[in-house]
């Protein structure tokens, strides 16, 4: 107890304080994972949204396919991204391993399936007829597909809460793929374990806590635009 | 006869290879309120889909105003010419106001036109003080009122209604049809509607097709179609809930005598003898006395033996099930039931007049 209430009390100092070295972490790590986020909702809203409102022969395959991949280990998404990477890997000569570039690919591998999967439950929870109703009162696909979404923005809120929660914690996939480098890859969680292994528990708690704090902070502002949609 | 906006020819639609919809011919006329009744699972809804151009056949061909549509084309450009109310409101997350203007605001409409419509049609449907209400507030009848004004509110060509009022409860229900009625009848818009309420029917249809098992078995205006139904589906789903099969014994001076399981029954019809029909008989066509009464003197020269197997209420009358060797149906008031000291188990005489039946021939 002495230990944790001691890391904590430095933790507090050196927030207090603003140390670079724990602000340029955070930073990195806001913006890794940020990024990921905002690239596996590209990619995974109208993905979701199209085998939610499509059907075709290999659907109920590729719907397996997405939730599977939600629980996707990073440890091995780590690996396999790294062998792509690696200088005699397929994208070798794109020389991205160990960059913050390939951490971020790392991630939007990891949240792509979550936002993806939830994506498709968001749509499908949306009364079956409103697209046939929203057809028949002249709304082009597009439209129509944006209306959809439009009404299932709170489950699809819920589905960008899972993608960053997801990647903003994990560690395997950045540990490998980004190799933990001082000032150019070191992310809160990377970091922590470093600390931890070191014996430096303050510096590890004041990880933690700014860790749990982003996360909060960030969900927090989500769910505040969720629940204002809700209660509209 | 004013031309046809919307016609289907040769048509059928299959899911996994059952046909559910086989329609060899249909053509709407411009102006015109064709109500289609049938049946949960007659195929009405699909037939609505295809005209509404939301669903395109498995055959056959669908034309607009005389132009066949294009197997595959975009269809987006007609189908803003026509809108779609469904039985349940099916409204957006958002105010009265987004929610009625939404095709409109699909579509571009200048701001200052949409705000002109708004108003005219809020107006007609009764909502205009709903405006700024949140849809999640509303019951279910301003819901459905919002629902149609959302499609009224494009002036469609055609408007398609697929069982608007099936989820209401009767006196809202009844409200809504009076002004929908009055709307189509000022607005003359063409107009679709589904249902499987017989009223619904009569009340808004200036044609009624007929609709069982997937095929259009009869299509013509209510009064006919209620009356003197072709074949003895259409008669039951009409509420002819009598259809006796019989055989014409002999005609003297247009009057038929036909034997019905051992009774005889006397039939004004142009029938020859050894025909073999079905005789229609609605039940308020059908007069019971108790056994020993007397009835006064009247034109009802069939007099049936029988007696009451059971009663059930429906609104102002009971529904009267007789054994007479033949089963009827007969409508009786709950103040004539009372007067009359009729119970289930009573002995009576079922009568009706020899212009009571309606006669389907059967081949």
């Amino acid at each position: 107890m002495e230990l944790i209430w001691e890391g904590s009390k430095q933790a507090v100092l050196l927030l207090v304080r603003g140390d670079p070295d724990v602000l340029r972490i955070a930073f990195l790590s806001l913006q890794v994972s940020g990024t990921a986020t905002l690239l596996s909702l590209l990619a995974g809203v109208p993905l979701g949204a199209l085998l939610a409102l499509t059907r075709f022969r290999g659907r109920s395959l590729a719907i397996t396919l997405v939730n599977t991949g939600m629980g996707l280990p990073p440890v091995v998404v780590g690996l396999f991204v790294s062998i792509f990477l690696w200088r005699s890997g397929p994208l070798g000569f794109l020389e991205l391993l160990y960059t913050p570039t390939a951490i971020i690919i790392a991630q939007f591998v990891i949240a792509a399936p979550i936002v993806t999967g939830l994506t498709i439950a968001a749509v499908q929870q949306v009364h079956p007829k409103l697209r046939l109703q929203l057809l028949g009162l002249g709304a082009s696909r597009l439209q129509t597909v944006w209306l959809l979404l439009r009404e299932a923005r709170l489950p699809l809120l819920a589905a960008v809460m899972a993608g960053f929660g997801a990647v903003i914690s994990e560690i395997g996939a950045s540990m490998m793929v980004g190799g933990n480098i001082y000032r150019q890859t070191r992310v809160l969680t990377t970091a922590t374990v470093l600390e931890t292994s070191k014996g430096n528990f303050e510096i590890a708690i004041a990880l933690s806590i700014l860790l749990l704090v982003l996360s909060f902070a960030v969900n927090w502002a989500l769910t505040w635009i969720q629940q204002q949609g809700r209660t509209r | 006869m004013s031309p046809s906006i919307l016609a289907l020819e040769g048509v059928t639609v299959s899911y996994s290879g059952t046909v559910v919809l086989q329609v060899p011919s249909l053509a709407v006329q411009e102006g015109q309120t064709l109500a289609v009744i049938g049946p949960n699972g007659a195929g009405k809804s699909t037939l609505l889909r295809l005209l509404g151009l939301l669903e395109t056949p498995t055959h056959g061909r669908v034309f607009f105003r005389g132009q066949p549509l294009p197997r595959g084309g975009d269809l987006l450009s007609l189908r803003r010419r026509m809108a779609s109310v469904f039985q349940e409101p099916l409204l957006v997350d958002g105010t009265v106001e987004e929610n009625v203007s939404l095709g409109l605001r699909l579509r571009q409409t200048d701001p200052i036109e949409v705000g002109r419509r708004l108003g005219e049609w809020t107006a007609a449907l009764g909502i205009r003080g709903l405006a700024t209400r949140h849809v999640r507030t509303l019951s279910g009848g301003e819901a459905q009122r919002v629902s149609l004004a959302r499609a009224l509110v494009l002036e469609p060509e055609v408007l398609l209604l697929d069982e608007p009022f099936a989820a209401l409860d009767p006196p809202t229900r009844e409200g809504l049809l009076a002004d929908l009625k009055a709307i189509l009848a000022k607005a003359r818009i063409t107009t679709v509607f589904v249902t499987h309420d017989r009223d619904e029917a009569l009340a808004l249809g200036e044609q009624v097709a007929v609709m069982i098992g997937g095929r259009i078995l009869q299509l013509d205006v209510p009064e006919r179609v209620f009356a003197n139904p072709i074949n003895e589906e259409v008669a039951r789903f009409v509420g002819i809930e009598t259809v006796l099969a019989g055989e014409v014994r002999s005609v003297t001076d247009g009057l038929a005598v036909v034997d019905v399981q051992g009774s005889t029954l006397d039939v004004a019809a142009p029938l020859t003898p050894g025909e073999r029909v079905l005789l229609c008989l609605r039940p308020e066509e059908i007069t019971l006395f108790p056994r020993g009464v007397t009835p006064a003197p009247s034109s009802a020269r069939n007099q049936l033996h029988g007696r009451v197997l059971r009663h059930l209420p429906t609104g102002p009358a009971y529904r009267v099930t007789i054994d007479c060797g033949v089963l009827l149906v007969a409508a009786v008031t709950r103040q004539s039931w009372e007067q009359l000291g009729l119970a289930d188990g009573a002995e009576v005489v079922a009568a009706f007049k020899a212009t009571a039946p309606h006669v389907i021939r059967r081949g």
